[in-house]
């Protein structure tokens, strides 16, 4: 065996490392360790001299593995891989130790022990670092089609986007049109165009669209499979339809939170701002006084969150019922007025001046709806009114979609403690989910209007038509193999994987487990289970963990 | 065979423009990222941390940097600016202003010795002039490209023709005077805009004292104070006498929602105000925070829980009311004067260091760069969307993303900047 020769790169990140441990220290110590042959302190590892130096030192030390002490391996492992491979290293012969995230974050007081962690951390990661072994990503085909489940305007505008760049689209729709919340909407803020022309205009350009296949009244019932290559079926009614799907974009919209048991609600003179929308739609509105209260059932201890798009809803339909009723009284009771950006604040602006009263309460003192008034403590004038009605409208926050724990499940993809799908990173990868080849847009992931619907829409289609242009993916190699010497196919892999990645199949020597490399995310469960020790863990064998484990108890005294 | 599509040229190396640059790159289309300042990173990379996650601004952003510059369908144009477009829709002709960096970008190796001997001091625009820098330098820490630059304004030597004291101390050989500014043509199918916003100066609303009061300063100012690589090295004290800022005021809608200068609510200051008073709690325990704010505008994901662990965990309290001004005591301790909504009532809070969160403005040259583009813009400067249509430009090809269109916080501008590099590989691939 060649010689192993390991380099370690030990990171400050500004002071976020280097202000609570001591950086040199850790790179002389890790010189101590050993096989390591080369050992430095950087201010940003990761900054462009950070990288040009482990590209050098790769050469002139020839190192053979690579360990970087920093910040955290989720975001940063794969730029330090590229950097490895560019050197002519394996990628999978880099070791990360996070001494950020998991040690001066968290130690920030106590310099010296937690420097004594980060030698033992590192010493691990040598450790491990020393029994590493080249592995080879695995390329697999992308089908050249997408799966866009929701026919809202978010999954509307996202399929005709990808028809328009030549994929083909299936866009799958649970009610018997497309259209979704905007078929309860009459009027948009802040152009008060009508919701249905535009839900008109967009169906008749995915009808005409030979890219789009259209299916309504329809339920995505089963998925497996992995980017590029989903197998995904589908129930219409009694049919069942199957594809093969490259890429899934979620767009299934939310629900609206019914106010039962609040505020008097009763449907016809306590209503929601959507029973309101299709009064107006109706013309059938007939209140000369109408009291509205925002954040009902949100911003409290149950749903903490801020709906975001009832405040503007509020506004454009107190504007309806002026314009209707130029003698009727609206007030407008809220908390914060939330109309950002540069239309609402001057949306906002017109709504006052149309004459809408505006009297803003607070989470202490709520307003109290009783027969024929509702009683409200106004915060400017700091004392309580009492404002009789003829109607009351409640705003009530988007909350998550009946269906998406459910389909969530079925795509394998997180929700949030709200039930909203969770994002990949809530910075830089709102429309991504970690699961790569599954994408979101719309209020799916959070409470957004029309204008931000589109925007993300497309933005998903842009993330989701990256696999597909290219044709093919990479996947992680460090993944379940099966010693067949050693399997008894007796199962328990195929009962315990949670991702139908390994099944047993019958071979020349009898019932073996396969595993099925694409699908495989490397989550052990199955090698843990396994009573013949017959599955081994790429990447994470029992030897280079052992190793770790056995360092950490000599690391600490 | 195929007709093969032309490439995107986006304007603006910040991270709207990144992201539709690498998202275009990673679908196999040729992109030209164009940004004016010595290395893209933009706004994002002055943040100290971001909300509402208080994940480090630059760590998560240096990963896309070094992407962005590795990329084989990426060309970078730093130091640039586009100057004239003429044709159309899928086929635009595009004169860009490369200038002279001073500095061959293939020999520097960012070593910094250069730095060591230039004898000039001037203020440091990325660090918001809270610190001097040299007449060569790198724009910051974790620029890319991570070269040094030259600043012709204050060079001795291209303002006097005198000392390239450089020259002699660079071993790499890579200072190069001869270098002139250059102009280049491309040829595009569609431009994506994401040039991004400029604070608000608040000498425009004099009864702040912003530049008067030494400790009243701005938000991006406390972005840099705060941060780890800025000019304090993080410790957070106070301009005018360098004691640890303890009592902390922040101020909000400064030029927002004001009929006298931005109408227009800027969305994030709500958020970025209440990550700014955490952030100097982590940093002393000791300090308390106020923000004085009208509404509080906390409407995204896991944005009111923020809030709400801030004033738990934080030694923040949230105070609405207006500010009327502020004045100073002997000691430079501003005095913020308020009227308390709830109560009506006229107060005064004597603080060490008052951060008013001033509106995003459109780029200062805006116009200029909308009169190339041809292009309108809306009545505050943004460039000009539908509702409906939220990422197309007035002209046909031309798309827009991030805080030139308006306002926006991180995950909406990468949210949008795919979209813009999705309307961009429509029309290029048409």
């Amino acid at each position: 065996m060649n010689e192993v020769r390991v380099g370690v790169f030990v990171c400050h990140c500004g002071t976020n490392i280097g202000g609570f441990l001591d950086v040199p220290g850790l790179a002389k110590y890790a010189l101590s360790l050993p096989n390591v042959v080369f050992a430095k302190d950087n201010q940003y590892t990761c900054s462009d001299a950070g990288l040009t130096e482990i590209r050098n030192a790769i050469a002139e030390n020839k190192l053979n593995r690579a360990v970087v002490a920093s910040c955290t391996p989720r975001t940063h492992e794969p730029l330090f891989r590229s950097i490895c491979k560019e050197a002519g290293l394996n990628p999978y012969l880099f070791q990360f130790v996070n001494i950020r995230d998991q040690c001066s974050w968290v130690h920030m007081q106590e310099r010296e022990r937690a420097t004594e962690k980060a030698k033992a951390l590192i010493k691990m990661g040598v450790a491990r670092a020393v029994l590493l072994e080249p592995l080879e990503e695995i390329e697999v085909e992308v089908n050249p089609r997408a799966l866009v489940i929701g026919g809202g305007i978010a999954g509307m505008t996202c399929a005709l986007s990808l028809a328009n760049r030549g994929f083909e689209v299936k866009l799958i729709e649970k009610e018997d049109r497309l259209g979704g919340t905007l078929n309860n909407l009459y009027m948009l803020y802040p152009t008060h165009e009508e919701a249905s022309k535009l839900v008109q205009a967009k169906t008749k350009e995915i009808e005409k669209n030979p890219k789009i296949e259209v299916l309504t009244s329809s339920e995505v019932e089963d998925v497996k499979g992995f980017i590029g290559n989903y197998d995904v079926t589908v129930r219409q009614g009694e049919k069942e339809r199957f594809f093969k799907i490259g890429v899934i974009i979620v767009a299934t919209g939310a629900g609206t939170l019914k106010p039962v048991g609040m505020y008097g609600y009763d449907g016809e003179n306590v209503i929601t701002q959507m029973e309101l929308e299709r009064m107006l739609e109706k013309g059938r509105l007939n209140a000369d006084t109408v009291v509205m209260i925002q954040c009902v059932g949100s911003r409290n201890e149950k749903r903490t969150y801020c709906s975001k798009v009832c405040c503007p809803t509020a506004l454009k339909n107190a504007m309806l019922i002026r314009e209707a009723n130029p003698d009727a009284q609206v007030f407008i009771l809220y908390k914060d007025m939330v109309t950002q950006g540069t239309s609402y604040e001057d949306y906002y602006g017109k709504a006052r001046e149309t004459g809408i009263t505006f009297i803003k309460y607070s989470s202490e003192k709520h307003p109290v709806v009783e027969n024929g008034s509702v009683r409200v403590y106004d915060e400017f004038l700091g004392e309580e009114l009492s404002l009789p009605y003829d109607l009351v409208v409640l705003s009530t926050p988007m909350v998550a979609h009946p269906d998406s724990a459910d389909l969530a499940q079925k795509l394998k993809v997180p929700v949030d403690k709200y039930g909203f799908f969770l994002e990949a990173h809530v910075k830089l990868r709102p429309i991504d989910f970690a699961t790569d080849g599954i994408y979101m847009c719309g209020c799916a992931h959070w409470p957004t209007n029309v204008g931000e619907s589109i925007s993300q829409a497309y933005g998903a289609a842009s993330r989701a038509s990256i696999p597909l242009s290219v044709g093919h993916v990479k996947t992680e190699p460090s993944i379940a193999v099966v010693d067949e010497d050693e399997c008894s196919g007796c199962s328990l892999c195929e009962l315990t994987c949670p991702f139908k990645a390994i099944r047993i199949e019958e071979t020349e020597k009898g019932r073996k487990a396969k595993v099925i490399a694409a699908s495989c995310k490397g989550c052990g469960a199955c090698g843990a289970g396994c009573p013949q020790k017959a599955i081994t863990m790429r990447h994470f064998t029992d030897e280079q963990l052992l190793a770790q484990v056995i360092t950490l108890a000599e690391a600490v005294p | 065979m195929e007709k093969k599509p032309k490439a995107v040229l986006v304007i603006g190396g910040g991270i709207a423009g990144i992201q539709a640059a690498l998202d275009l790159g990673d679908m196999g289309m040729k992109v030209h990222l164009v940004e004016r300042k010595p290395s893209i990173g933009g706004r994002m990379a002055q943040l100290d941390k971001t909300f509402p996650t208080n994940d480090c601004s630059i760590c998560i952003l240096a990963p896309k940097l070094a992407d962005c510059f590795r990329h084989p369908n990426i060309t970078l144009h730093t130091l640039s600016e586009v100057k004239n477009v003429t044709g159309q829709m899928g086929d635009f002709s595009v004169k860009l202003l490369k200038y002279a960096r001073f500095v061959d970008e293939k020999k520097c190796v960012n070593c910094g010795d250069c730095v060591a001997k230039c004898p000039v001091k001037v203020p440091d625009e990325f660090d918001m002039e809270l610190r001097k820098r040299e007449a060569i330098y790198p724009y910051y820490l974790q620029g890319v490209p991570a070269v040094m630059t030259i600043d012709r304004e204050n060079c001795l030597y291209l303002t006097r023709g005198v000392c390239r004291i450089c020259e002699k101390f660079c071993t790499s050989e890579a200072i190069d005077f001869e270098q002139k500014d250059a102009e280049a043509m491309l040829n595009v199918g569609a431009i994506i805009v994401a040039t991004g916003f400029d604070p608000y100066d608040p000498s425009g609303i004099p009864q702040y004292g912003y530049k008067r009061y030494r400790n009243v300063i701005i938000s991006l100012e406390y972005e840099r104070l705060i941060c780890a690589s800025g000019p304090t090295g993080g410790h957070l004290t106070r301009p005018s006498d360098n004691k640890a800022a303890e009592k902390i005021a922040f101020v909000q809608c400064v030029g927002s929602r004001d009929f006298k200068n931005n109408p227009y609510c800027s969305s994030v200051c709500c958020m970025h105000a209440t990550k700014e008073a955490m952030l100097a709690y982590e940093h002393n325990p000791k300090v308390k925070s106020c923000i004085f704010y009208i509404d509080l505008r906390a409407a995204g994901k896991g944005f009111q829980e923020y809030v709400a662990r801030g004033e738990r965990e934080y030694n923040l309290s949230y105070i609405r009311g207006g500010v009327a001004k502020i004045t100073e005591d002997r000691d430079e301790n501003p005095i913020v004067w308020y009227e308390e909504t709830q109560s009506s009532k006229t107060n005064k809070m004597t603080v060490d260091l008052v951060v008013l969160a001033t509106s995003l403005m459109p780029r200062r040259d805006v116009k200029e760069l909308a009169k190339v583009l041809g292009v309108e813009l809306d009545e505050y400067n943004f460039f000009k969307t539908d509702p409906l249509n939220p990422l197309d430009t007035t002209r046909p090809g031309i798309f827009v993303c991030g805080c030139c269109r308006e306002p926006t916080d991180i995950p909406e501008s990468v949210a949008q900047a795919s979209g813009a590099a999705e309307r961009a590989a429509e029309t290029v691939m048409r």
